[in-house]
């Protein structure tokens, strides 16, 4: 990689969400740590080409599921659950678990991407047949489920540091003017009845898989504005409200309150009513590793099946009788073919439309681009007020807060952790903020993360032993204004065997569910498509 | 005395000695000043007396008393100037400035150094008292030819008395809660160092003040100094914190360990929490260990959860009938110490240096939900759950593990804080024990460094009240073991909710029930 110049840098720095914090010209503490990401050059090579031509005769596969993150390790899932064993999983990286991947190191296993789960809806009936399978639902009460307390977040879930002070729940509870209180009051009475609303098609208005949703007008009309408008128009205006919402709109969608739809906006609020015994249907699932924890069980259930470092670059259909999948093995430096009846392109959509350019439509999906820093420090952050909890949020810094690795697995409450820090590089252009990600040296992400942590918990100097940083390009798509009725995620749900696809993107939320309920949905098209005989769990 | 002309109130312009008008008008905020910060150093030495030496009535009182008298004395030498009052006036400024400035840090340092810490803590009252009591018989006594004579005695003592009221409204409201005592002497002498540079200032010209403006400075650097270290002052002042001499202070990734010694009682601390004192450590150790092995028809294999200073496991190893002792404790520098150190390991008899003695360093919220063993008899000795890290360590989850490892004869005890003080965080134990599905039964004991203290019983079966104890205990006797299960109205079991990892019950109530009661 070209060394950046100075100017690029200081450019950089300014147009950073964070650069703000960065203290251009003060000596630079350096500290030890890598700078990771999603495999780019791997990932560049799709869109470049240049891959040698297969050799030998093609491998034959019923199903070849392409692409091995949260989506395609579903379907995968969903197939040895089957019983159906005649299939493989190509992954490009050399691990599977896509952006629900983790790392480990000395002190904790940590996340790198998403890094919880909450408790299903009811309606997520494949998800909680996994979950169940997993051990994380240990049984019923009454009929509901009851999940495994050592898997449920701990309390203390959240804190925010509002005017100097932390304090326990991430919404402000001091300091609020007589409107901030009226209009917090009106937005959650709102969003409560949302979460109560049925459309005339009898279906919930706002469902988790999304596909559940009402189509009535009534609420997809919601799509038709940003949040930001919607909000605007509603006169919710208060800003502490609106700082919410907005952290809120990052957290989950990567995405600033202007670029992402009403109808996303609303559904985070409303979208969710988690079943579960003993009142814990608001809560969430989460493990040192975060998310990593599933994809790492699920990987580990289809084992046998799955081929990493394998760059799937063509697919093409052999009529209706199925497709012959190209992809190149990075471990052997040769490119192989599978032929197999039906394909599952579990793999983002920009990316599917590469691969296989013939079998989708533009549209105009977007993907937010992430950082994510692992940071490794000898004691545990205090501050004042509230103690520490799992998600530590503070209302003056730009970055989404550090979540604590150790929070679940431990009941020390001083010796060392990892924190991880999030930043959806939300405030620029996506492309902007990816050039800025491919440029923007270790060293220098080090310090805008040292700077920010130790703003929000300035009893974390001289804690700091390292900070391993880690890039996503496309973390998340962004439910933009018009997302429903995308004609490129309509026609990729629409799509029929012999090239299915699974993922998050098809929903237009990038959630785990999401990519669950997708990664099922195709492993099931396919199955029946084979004539294999199975329950459906959709 | 002649009395000049003037407005009332309104300083006449030009004195005597000629200086300007704004000399005066410095002069009158000073009395607002110095009253202030005569009253925030009598504050800080009473505070800081009953907070080192505990007793706090006598400490205030006496320490007031002194530096009323010493102010009395102050007075009285004031009629030895003879000249340049405002000269000595600022002086006197600066010297109050470096001695009540540094007088909280100073006194904090000392306490472990010196013999008597009285003398010191007198010695500096009576030298700030006397200093503070020169200035305002001074700033009278330089004012009288700028205001009517009626009106400067008007004056100067409402600006005097309205000094009084704010230090006293500020320093318990402001001053110790948010910039702790250290930090206040070193603002205030900032004060007083203040009053006399401007009014060096205002004297240039007329007067040298090369020399006395080179001492203020230098007055306020130290002061700038100290108020910038001030953290570093509070640590090594730790000592002073404990009100004990400190023989051992170590901070491990874990905790803070200190030892005091004040003659042949020994305490442990954690994090500045009192662990044990060896007066009455007997008291709580026997009470934790014994109800549980007279229970235990062949107490085997045994398991203490916490408990790294060895004392509980001391009681143990007493019973010929265990064979193997299981101890499970965070922090290895702890262990190794109570291990390794003579006069510690004395203590617990050398239990953690035993044949019959494993000690693991883990974190038990990790180790029970491992572990394979099957244990006679658990004890459970961990610190109060006064943070959620603790509070994991009495949840539902914890005890089910706990509960698992527990043989099916078997007893187990926990320490549940006070149920005297927080019956309502006392209670939730035994609530979360049975919600755990085990029958749990409460006892308590009078331990004097910690106040009545309570453990909770439990076991498969419902723990009853035959129990066979060794001869010569110190503290428990058949009858004070029986006596322990009683609970007066004050301590009654009364309904609680169970605690959970997701909720932490236990440590919202500890919380609010030791807020109360520490006020």
């Amino acid at each position: 990689m070209a060394e950046p110049t100075r100017r690029e840098v200081l450019k950089g720095a300014a147009a950073a969400s964070a650069g703000a914090l960065a203290l251009p010209g003060c000596a630079a503490q350096s500290f030890p740590g890598t700078l990771g990401g999603a495999d780019w050059q791997r990932g560049h090579r799709v869109r470049d080409g240049g891959f040698p031509a297969p050799q030998g005769r093609a491998e034959e596969a019923a199903i070849v599921i392409a692409g091995g993150g949260a989506a395609g390790l579903a379907a995968a899932w969903r197939l040895k659950d089957a019983g159906f064993e005649d299939f493989v999983l190509l992954e490009l990286e050399d691990t599977v678990g896509g952006n629900a991947r983790s790392g480990r190191n000395a002190v904790s296993a940590y996340p790198l991407g998403a890094h919880y789960l909450p408790v299903p809806n009811r309606e997520a009936r494949a998800l909680r047949h996994m979950l169940q399978g997993f051990g994380m639902i240990m049984g019923e009460e009454d009929g509901v489920p009851v999940y495994d307390p050592y898997q449920l977040c701990a309390d203390l879930e959240e804190r925010l540091l509002w005017r100097g002070s932390w304090q326990e729940g991430l919404y402000p509870s001091s300091g609020l003017g007589a409107a901030d209180i009226m209009q917090r009051d009106r937005f959650f009475r709102e969003m409560a009845e949302y979460r109560g609303a049925v459309g005339a098609d009898g279906k919930p208005a706002f469902a988790i898989p999304r596909a559940g949703s009402s189509a009535d007008p009534r609420f997809t009309a919601l799509d038709g504005q940003s949040f930001a408008r919607w909000l605007d128009g509603r006169g919710f205006t208060s800003p502490v409200l609106r700082a919410y919402l907005r952290y809120c709109c990052r957290d989950d969608y990567g995405t600033e309150p202007e670029h992402i739809s009403a109808w996303a906006g609303v559904h985070y609020f409303a979208g969710r009513r988690g079943w579960a015994a003993h009142g814990d249907g608001d809560r969430e699932l989460t493990w040192p590793e975060g998310n990593g924890r599933l994809v790492t069980l699920m990987g580990k259930a289809v084992a046998p099946h799955v081929r990493s470092g394998h760059t799937v670059f063509g697919v093409a259909r052999e009529g209706d009788a199925g497709a012959l999948v190209s992809a190149f093995d990075h471990g052997a430096g040769a490119s192989r073919q599978w032929r197999a009846r039906t394909v599952i392109m579990a793999m983002p959509h920009f990316v599917a439309a590469r691969v296989a350019p013939v079998e989708t439509i533009k549209g105009a999906l977007r993907y937010a681009p992430w950082v994510v820093a692992n940071v490794t420090v000898n004691r545990q952050p205090r501050g004042r007020g509230s103690a520490l909890a799992w998600d530590n949020v503070s209302t003056g810094s730009d970055s989404l807060g550090y979540v604590v690795a150790t929070h679940q697995s431990a009941s020390a409450g001083e010796g060392p952790t990892v924190l991880t820090w999030y930043m959806a590089l939300s405030r620029e252009e996506p492309v902007a903020a990816r050039k800025l990600m491919a440029t923007r040296p270790l060293a220098e992400w080090q310090r805008i993360v040292a700077d920010d942590l130790l703003t929000m918990n300035p009893d974390l100097a001289g804690a700091i032993e390292r900070i391993d940083v880690w890039r996503w390009g496309h973390a998340m798509v962004s439910p933009v204004p018009g997302f429903l009725s995308d004609p490129a995620r309509l026609a990729a749900i629409a799509a029929k065997p012999p090239v299915l696809f699974a993922h998050s993107d098809l929903s237009g939320l990038s959630l785990f569910e999401e990519a669950h309920y997708r990664g099922v949905v195709a492993a099931e098209a396919a199955l029946a498509h084979l004539g294999h005989r199975f329950e459906s769990l959709v | 005395m002649v009395e000049p002309e003037g407005v009332q109130g309104v300083p006449v312009s030009g004195g005597e000695d000629g200086a300007p008008a704004s000399l005066a008008v410095i002069l009158l905020v000073s009395v607002l000043v110095v009253a202030t910060c005569g009253l925030v150093y009598e504050l800080l030495a009473g505070t800081l007396a009953s907070y080192l030496l505990g007793d706090s009535v006598t400490q205030f009182s006496t320490v007031i008393g002194t530096y009323l008298f010493a102010m009395g004395v102050g007075s009285y030498l004031s009629r030895h100037v003879r000249s340049n009052e405002i000269g000595v006036f600022v002086r006197v400024e600066i010297l109050i400035a470096a001695l009540g400035g540094w007088s909280a840090a100073g006194l904090f340092l000392l306490f472990p150094l010196v013999e008597d810490f009285r003398i010191a803590l007198y010695g500096l009252v009576v030298a700030i008292g006397v200093l503070v009591g020169l200035e305002i018989p001074l700033l009278i006594r330089i004012l009288r030819y700028r205001f009517a004579f009626r009106d400067l005695v008007s004056n100067v003592l409402t600006y005097d008395y309205i000094g009084a009221l704010i230090a006293s409204l500020l320093f318990p409201l402001v001053l110790v809660p948010r910039l702790g005592m250290i930090r206040t002497g070193f603002a205030f002498g900032l004060a007083n160092v203040a009053v006399a540079i401007a009014l060096l200032l205002v004297l240039r010209g007329r007067q040298k003040i090369g020399a006395d403006l080179a001492a203020a400075l230098a007055v306020m650097l130290s002061l700038v100094a100290g108020l910038a270290g001030a953290d570093h002052i509070q640590r090594w002042s730790e000592v002073a914190f404990y009100g004990e001499p400190v023989i051992y202070a170590r901070s491990t990734p874990y905790q803070r360990i200190v030892i005091t010694r004040r003659g042949e009682d020994l305490r442990l601390y954690l994090n500045g929490n009192l662990q044990f004192s060896t007066r009455d450590e007997y008291r709580y150790h026997e009470a934790l260990v014994w109800p549980v092995l007279g229970r235990v028809a062949n107490p085997r294999e045994v398991l203490i959860l916490g408990g790294g200073d060895g004392l509980a496991a001391r009681e143990v190893l007493k019973d010929p009938r265990v064979a193997h002792v299981t101890l499970v404790d965070l922090d290895p520098e702890m262990t190794h110490l109570f291990r390794d150190e003579p006069s510690l390991a004395r203590l617990n008899g050398g239990s953690l240096g035993s044949r019959r003695m494993t000690v693991v360093n883990g974190d038990a919220f990790r180790w029970v939900r491992q572990a394979r063993g099957r244990y006679d008899a658990i004890l459970i000795d961990f610190p109060d759950p006064t943070e959620f890290s603790l509070g994991k360590l009495y949840t539902e989850s914890f005890y089910r593990e706990v509960a698992r490892l527990l043989g099916p004869a078997g007893v187990l005890t926990v320490q549940s804080t006070s149920p005297l003080v927080a019956p309502r965080s006392y209670w939730t134990v035994a609530s979360t024990l049975e919600a755990a599905g085990l029958k749990a039964r409460g006892y308590h004991a009078y331990v004097p460094s910690f106040g009545e203290w309570g453990f909770t019983m439990a076991a498969h079966q419902p723990p009853g009240d035959a129990v066979r104890l060794p001869a010569g205990l110190r503290f428990l006797s058949q009858a004070s073991e029986r006596a322990m299960f009683d609970f007066p109205p004050d301590m009654a079991r009364r309904p609680t909710p169970v605690n959970r990892l997701d909720n932490q019950a236990l440590v919202r109530s500890f919380a609010e029930e030791w807020g109360r009661y520490d006020g």
